[in-house]
């Protein structure tokens, strides 16, 4: 695997890349933290603990992924246990969160029986970048993932928050990469589904 | 294909896994279907708004905490 710039960086003890970084990646690890803990608070520290255990496993760290795939697998493992830890404590009926069904991805009377579409779907092209990245609509597709069951939660959060390529997410999940483009793909959906209500 | 079926393929497509005949059928459907062509764009866009919520500011404690336990790593290294 190539040299990464930001591992790099880092190990040789550059400050300024080690602080980009942490700021960088800090809404992914946020969001990806808040779905396996519940408060705000105990996800940001699930974060700082992740890059502390970061700097502690530094030298042993070998390349066999990309430095930030092992920055999300370190999170998720430091979120996992965290989440462990909160659930001997609590009672048992609050670990459950109400998730939705595995029901098909597409609401199907958008087709009609030859398969083409009954309504056209509205254009976007022309919608101002303002609304479009609005904080009231980020809050609207941050609540749509918030719905969503936790295996499509995890896969939309690290393929297209934390962006990291497809095959990384299936291998940090260790499921296949069909099963992760399953789903990407009905998370998506919901996503699109929940912009498309909003935006109308 | 159908609309339908070009729906159930977007992802795929977009994470380009198709195979390259399904590929070619499915561009060529889009190029003559308004409303799948508006429906690409939808996600197109959906995946701009997601990609959008990863700008979270750090908390200022945080960061400082951060800065300093990477300072504390250095000088152990």
């Amino acid at each position: 695997m190539a040299a990464d710039p930001d591992l790099e960086a880092v190990r040789s003890g550059d400050e300024a890349a080690f602080e980009a970084l942490v700021v960088r990646y800090h809404g992914p690890l946020l969001q990806l933290a808040a779905q396996y803990v519940r408060d705000r608070g105990v996800a940001e520290d699930v974060v700082q603990e992740t890059w502390i255990q970061v700097l502690a496993s530094l030298k042993r760290f070998e390349g066999r992924s990309t430095f930030k795939t092992w920055v999300y697998g370190i999170l998720i493992n430091v979120a996992r246990a965290r989440r462990r830890r909160e659930s001997r404590l609590l009672p048992f009926t609050s670990l459950f969160r109400r998730e939705g069904g595995n029901g098909p991805a597409e609401d199907h009377d958008r087709f009609n029986r030859d398969g083409a579409w009954t309504t056209l779907p509205a254009r976007w092209d022309s919608l101002p970048e303002s609304r479009l990245l609005s904080l009231e609509t980020l809050a609207k597709v941050s609540d749509a993932i918030a719905a969503l069951p936790e295996k499509q939660r995890e896969v939309i959060l690290l393929r297209d928050v934390a962006g990291l390529g497809s095959e990384e997410v299936a291998g940090l999940l260790e499921i296949t990469p069909a099963n992760q483009r399953v789903r990407l793909h009905r998370a998506r959906e919901a996503v699109r589904q929940a912009l498309e209500e909003y935006l109308r | 294909m159908t609309c339908r079926e070009v729906v159930a393929l977007m992802t795929d497509y977009l994470e380009g896994a198709l195979p390259a005949a399904d590929r070619a059928r499915f561009e060529e459907h889009i190029a003559g279907c308004a409303g799948c062509t508006a429906y690409l764009e939808q996600l197109r866009v959906s995946l701009r708004v997601l990609g959008a919520l990863a700008a979270v500011p750090v908390p200022e404690a945080q960061r400082l905490e951060l800065v300093a336990a990477f300072r504390e790593w250095r000088t152990r290294a």
